[in-house]
């Protein structure tokens, strides 16, 4: 039988560590055979981005990532996910967002964490705003499609099985 | 009265974060609130030039346009996500 299921969700200023944070997740565990993990990452394609801003929605944030984990672990048998997004000034090279999850076998793991971040995408309440070299303010960064598209494959999507 | 809160551009449009509101009897969804707040002034009316575009919450839960704005404690305003 599956054990309970290890959570953590954060939202945070400070970065975080992904040693540290699969720890806390398998620590004292022998019942997990799979651990998968996403790291985001501040990008800057043109040379000329001085740090992104995060801005997010207090409470809903915590509230909205909670419903998309509880989603995830109704549809794959997961022992224990992780979700960290970070908010406010965020440097080229820094880390943005961490996803973990675990499990017995790994296609649960590579599964729930790839939904976990399309959901993310389109349903955690976070703005990105640059912040250019030259030290002007730059624009809000736009949704993109292929995130909305990204999150609906997984509503036509056949779950893992359970069984 | 309710709590209204913005959010990315909506929030710079709007000129303000947060602001509590009486809402007229006319305004019953949504897309109600949006166009009574869009009628109220130069920013307002940038901030839901595309109203199709702004997202809605109402206390902290995503909800569509058509969503009633009865018993709402907290409506929340802002553009598609960009996080992760």
């Amino acid at each position: 039988m599956a054990g309970p299921v290890t959570r953590h969700i954060g939202v945070q200023a400070a970065p975080f560590d992904l040693a540290v944070e699969v720890e806390k997740l398998t620590k004292g565990r022998t019942d997990i055979g799979a651990v998968v993990s996403f790291t985001g990452l501040c990008r800057d394609e043109a040379g000329q981005l001085s740090a992104l801003e995060l801005e997010h929605y207090p409470g809903m944030a915590e509230d909205e990532m909670a419903r998309v984990v509880d989603e995830a672990e109704q549809r794959w048998p997961l022992q224990a996910v992780g979700v960290i997004h970070r908010f406010g000034l965020i440097r080229p090279g820094e880390v943005i967002v961490l996803v973990v999850t675990a499990s017995a076998h790994r296609v649960a793991a590579f599964e729930a964490a790839s939904f976990l971040m399309d959901y993310l995408k389109t349903r955690a309440p976070f703005w990105k705003k640059e912040h250019l070299a030259d030290g002007s303010s730059g624009s809000w960064v736009e949704a993109k499609a292929h995130d909305d598209l990204a999150a609906e494959r997984w509503s036509a999507a056949q779950a893992f099985s359970k069984g | 009265m309710v709590k209204l809160v913005y959010f990315a551009w909506v929030r710079e449009r709007m000129g303000m974060a947060e602001e509590m509101v009486e809402l007229p009897a006319s305004v019953v969804t949504i897309a109600d609130l949006a166009l009574w707040l869009a009628g109220r002034d130069e920013g307002a009316a940038l901030a839901f030039a595309n109203p199709e575009v702004v997202r809605a919450a109402i206390d902290k839960h995503h909800v569509s346009p058509q969503t009633p704005v009865k018993g709402a404690r907290e409506i929340a305003f802002f553009p598609p996500m960009t996080g992760g």
